[in-house]
């Protein structure tokens, strides 16, 4: 049998609520609905995901998916060995045995035929079937299945199918606004809120120009990055270049722009 | 006043009359006056050379202009120019005298006060003489073999504008300016006029490229980008020239239809001119945020323009708390008055003690003494300290300060104006609402708006491209002007019968189609990490391994979907040539070029690349016409066929512009590969344009942009004697098909071959 424990997360995660979602996964839980997470990258999906597990007390298996990714990178597959060949269990069929939380991140980069794999664990039939192996797998009663994407990116080829969608139900994430993200920045970092608030409005600024060349603003990711490495001594106009600016774009425009924000939020 | 020399007169100015010994009665009246500022800036030698040039320029029989004109003008030129540049400028006033050009002398001199002034030294003047003299040998006509007879009809012109010209560009910029002038004009006269006097379009255009400093059009998007980043607005930018208002600089401001710019700013204080204008649109943004308009009626002008620079000063400091480097940028800007530097005593002060006050609550270490301008510092500060306080406030503010500060002397009509104007701030209209509407001019604007020719809209409005002048290795921006329009439209049947008189071809084509068709899975086999077990391959290795040998670990295999990402742009040359009888056949090459299309067409869509067609001609720069035959969302359906049976040829074949145009619908196509393909009969020509290389070498300019927009240009040429040029465009990008019978044939077979 797996080893459980070491899906477990041990330590709290620090999550800062937005809004309701904390009760509301809940609830989903407490019926093992499967639950769809959509945001803007860095916007603290994952960091959700993880938190709820902790405070659930359930296991968390996560993947991050591909689009090389196959059913049998999900499922699992036969190896070679010594003796001959040997099935070797996917995370998310070790997920449904051991009843965890299994968390496909970016579940919009793994290519449609690989997601159709999830179906029949995410409706009211909660079993996988291992064709290759001859076994059908009832899903552990605390199994849950989560997913996030972000609609950002969303291109024609790069879309989830109604079928899979309409399997979830689904939390809808964005920036925190100014004030909570700068609690976050300051509370996840250490640094003062004052700093905090300036590299918060430094994001601000790029969010507002998102569309307009830029295809997604600073998340509150990079603002983490940011304060991290002024309080490990790099100048803040450096940190922030480093950090914030040259990460998202090579539009030469838009990196002017930016760099006189920062040039002009902190005197 | 004629009678003036018998008059009592000074013997030395008697001398000095005699030593000019000039007629003019005109002269006579206003000798006096000039010998008094040319004794006292004029050594004794200049006095004697001033003389005897006047005396030259009294006789050379051009009437009394350049005399007076030189004996009112030397003594100020003499001294920023120094006495010895004399010689050097009579030379070449010599020169245009004894050219046809006598008419220019007078604007020539006219102008050279002021030209001394912006050149400011001697070796940057006689640069100025030698481009006009170049100017004038190259410009004066010998049209029809009658030699130099007659006048250059720019010159006159160029030496008006000259001022102007100079305090826009550089001297090496003038050059560039001029020389594009000579050579685009020198046989037009009228043009040539328009160019020098900055009448006609492209002279203005020139003139904006060789400008220093940072212009606005370069930097719009930045702004845009800043207003919208970092003040959550948008605005509509406006230029407007600084050019010809020397007095009355135009100030910054913004209404209802947008911020109004100067068109180009320069460096200042390290300051570029780029964030020049963000501390415009900083100041404006905060205008438009924080101040709400007041009524004026009530208040002088004094106080009006108190309340304006407290009321900066407010939204200045509301713009810095949001960023506080702000503060750094506008310092750089702000001018800083010197204390003293204005005398209450004979001059209205009023402004200099509000721009030193509106220093000072800019700059905390502004290093001002005066007590009143403390106080009101600190009361400003106060009133600041604790919310965004308001117009009204800051207004009752400004208010008494007027009527603490007030001297007799603000009355003054001599106002002290130096180092008070802070350009970066606009005019503040914005703040002013009056009670009485008097006079409103909006009503007029309103109106004018419906009065708009009613012009019907035949295609699309033109774009200008620019073209490569390979002359002077620099495009001549805007100047072909493309039209669009869709192409009429004729009998789709007569495609179809042309397709199926190929039939033959097209089930030739179609198996060499279906080898290119992507083949959507593909199966990678021997891999060590792949996503499926190849069992054959393992259990190979599971034996090669139980019986002692080095077993294969590539057991694995995977799959690829492999795909064709092309997009293509097929550019129809429909110039007049077409018509013609292709060489040993009864069809017009015209015609061929329908057969080949249509089927080149017909084997596209089959593919499924994305695919259009657009055709040219020209009829002069003004009119390079480019017709739409299929869009990239078209289907290769009846509406295309028709339009590609009604294709005629005519006109020009003016190729880089439609190249470029054909590229901006390419260029956003989404595709890993770009193609566009140029079917062509001969070489890109124009009636306008006598330089048979010029077009050529456009053209070949125009391949490498589209090289670097990724866009891989082959040409498909017609013309058996294309070796010539046709290899300086398209470098190895090219075929020629001599016989070109088989065109229906190659086209789609070069297609093929090009994108396998």
């Amino acid at each position: 049998m797996t080893d459980k424990d070491q899906y477990k997360i041990r330590k709290e995660p620090f999550y800062q609520a937005q809004g309701k979602e904390v009760a509301l996964y809940e609830a989903a839980y407490l019926a093992r609905l499967p639950v769809m997470i959509k945001g803007p990258t860095g916007c603290g999906k994952s960091r959700f995901v993880e938190y709820m597990a902790w405070r659930l007390g359930k296991p968390l298996i996560t993947v991050a998916c591909n689009e090389d990714m196959t059913a049998s990178d999900l499922v699992g597959r036969y190896i070679l060995e010594a003796n001959g060949t040997r099935w070797l269990d996917g995370p998310l069929t070790t997920a449904a045995r051991i009843g965890a939380i299994c968390y496909l991140d970016e579940i919009v980069e793994a290519r449609q035929d690989t997601t159709v794999v999830i179906h029949p664990l995410t409706d009211h039939r909660r079993t996988l079937p291992l064709d290759k192996k001859g076994e059908l797998i009832e899903a552990h009663p605390d199994f849950q299945m989560v997913i996030s994407y972000n609609p950002g990116y969303q291109s024609l080829l790069k879309d989830l199918k109604q079928s899979t969608k309409q399997r979830f139900t689904a939390f809808e994430f964005d920036y925190p606004n100014a004030q909570l993200e700068t609690g976050i920045v300051a509370k996840e970092t250490g640094t003062d809120e004052a700093l905090a608030a300036k590299l918060v409005k430094i994001g601000a600024t790029a969010r507002n120009l998102k569309g307009h060349g830029l295809d997604e603003g600073i998340s509150t990711r990079l603002l983490v990055y940011a304060a991290t490495l002024i309080k490990g001594g790099v100048e803040p106009r450096d940190a922030c270049r480093m950090a914030l600016v040259r990460p998202i774009t090579d539009d030469a425009d838009i990196r002017d722009t930016l760099d006189h924000a920062i040039d002009a939020t902190f005197a | 006043m004629s009678e003036a020399p018998t008059e009592y007169e000074h013997p030395l100015m008697k001398g000095y009359r005699e030593q000019l010994s000039c007629g003019f009665p005109q002269v006579a009246e206003v000798f006096e006056d000039c010998m008094a500022e040319a004794l006292s800036v004029l050594s004794k030698e200049g006095i004697n050379a001033y003389l005897e040039y006047a005396h030259f320029l009294c006789k050379m029989g051009r009437g009394v202009e350049p005399v007076l004109i030189f004996l009112e003008k030397w003594p100020s030129i003499a001294t920023t120019l120094g006495e010895s540049a004399l010689p050097a400028i009579a030379d070449f006033i010599r020169k245009m005298w004894k050219s046809p050009n006598g008419k220019a002398i007078v604007p020539f001199l006219q102008s050279l006060a002021a030209t001394a002034r912006r050149l400011h030294s001697q070796e940057q003047m006689q640069d100025y003489m030698n481009l006009a003299l170049a100017f004038m040998e190259r410009t004066t006509g010998s049209i029809h073999g009658i030699h130099t007879t007659f006048a250059s009809p720019g010159l006159p012109e160029f030496f008006k504008q000259s001022p102007y010209l100079l305090n826009q560009v550089s001297i090496d910029g003038l050059k560039n300016w001029v020389e594009y002038g000579i050579r685009n004009y020198g046989d037009h006269p009228e043009r040539q006029q328009d160019y020098f006097s900055l009448q006609s379009a492209d002279s203005r255009a020139m003139l904006q490229k060789e400008r220093h400093g940072t212009l606005l059009v370069d930097n719009e998007r930045k702004l845009d980008l800043y207003l919208r980043g970092l003040w959550q607005t948008d605005a509509h930018f406006v230029p407007y020239s600084l050019k010809f208002d020397e007095l009355r600089k135009p100030v910054p401001y913004y209404d209802k239809l947008g911020i109004r710019l100067p068109d180009v700013y320069d460096d200042v204080n390290g300051v570029s001119g780029l964030d020049r204008y963000r501390a415009v649109l900083a100041h404006i943004v905060g205008h438009r945020r924080w101040t709400t308009s007041i009524f004026a009626d009530n208040y002088s002008p004094f106080q009006r323009m108190a309340i304006e620079f407290f009321e900066d000063a407010r939204v200045e400091a509301l713009a810095i708390r949001e960023y506080p480097g702000l503060r750094r940028l506008f310092i750089k800007l702000h001018p800083q008055p010197i204390a003293d530097a204005c005398d209450p005593e004979t001059t209205s002060c009023l402004r200099h003690r509000l721009a030193m006050l509106s220093r000072a609550l800019l700059d905390p270490q502004h290093g001002y003494q005066d007590a009143q301008l403390l106080e009101f510092t600190q009361r400003f500060h106060a009133e600041m300290a604790n919310s965004e306080s308001s117009t009204e406030a800051i207004a009752s503010l400004a208010l008494s300060y007027v009527a603490k500060t007030r001297r007799q002397s603000d009355q003054f009509a001599k106002v002290h104006f130096d180092n008070t104007e802070v350009d970066y701030r606009d005019d503040n209209r914005h703040m002013w609402r009056f009670h009485e509407q008097s006079d409103d001019e909006e009503m007029f604007d309103d109106h004018r708006k419906i009065e708009l020719e009613e012009e019907e809209i035949i295609g699309l409005p033109p774009r200008h491209y620019p073209e490569w002048d390979y002359n002077s290795q620099t495009y001549r921006p805007d100047w072909a002007s493309v039209y669009e329009a869709l192409h009429p439209k004729g009998n789709p049947a007569d495609i179809d019968q042309l397709l199926v008189k190929h039939a033959a071809l097209a089930k030739r084509l179609k198996r060499m189609l279906d080898l290119l068709k992507p083949q959507d899975k593909v199966r990678i086999r021997y891999q060590e990490e792949g996503s499926e077990l190849d069992l054959d391959v393992a259990l190979r290795s599971l034996i090669d391994f139980k019986s002692g040998a080095t077993p294969d670990p590539r057991i694995n295999m995977s799959h690829k979907t492999s795909g064709r990402d092309i997009a293509v742009m097929l550019l129809l040359d429909l110039s007049e040539s077409l018509n013609e009888k292709a060489s040993g056949s009864e069809q017009t090459i015209l015609e061929l070029s329908q057969e080949a299309v249509s089927l080149l067409a017909w084997a596209v869509d089959k593919l499924g690349d994305p695919f259009a067609i657009g055709g040219f001609h020209s009829n002069t720069r003004h009119d390079v016409r480019y017709l739409h035959i299929k869009g990239y969302s078209e289907h290769w359906d009846d509406e295309v066929k028709g339009r590609l049976a009604a294709m005629e040829a005519a006109y020009s074949t003016r190729m880089g512009a439609a190249m470029r145009h054909a590229a901006h619908y390419l260029q956003t196509q989404k595709a890993d590969k770009k193609l566009m393909l140029i079917l062509t009969d001969g070489q890109p020509s124009d009636v306008d344009t006598k330089d048979e290389r010029l077009l050529i070498e456009d053209a070949r300019q125009a391949v490498k942009e589209l090289d670097q927009k990724g866009i891989y240009t082959y040409c498909i040429n017609l013309d058996p004697k294309a070796d010539e040029y046709v290899a300086d465009i398209f470098g190895k990008q090219y075929t020629v098909i001599d016989n070109i019978q088989r065109l229906p044939e190659r086209l789609p077979q070069l297609f093929i071959a090009l994108t396998k």
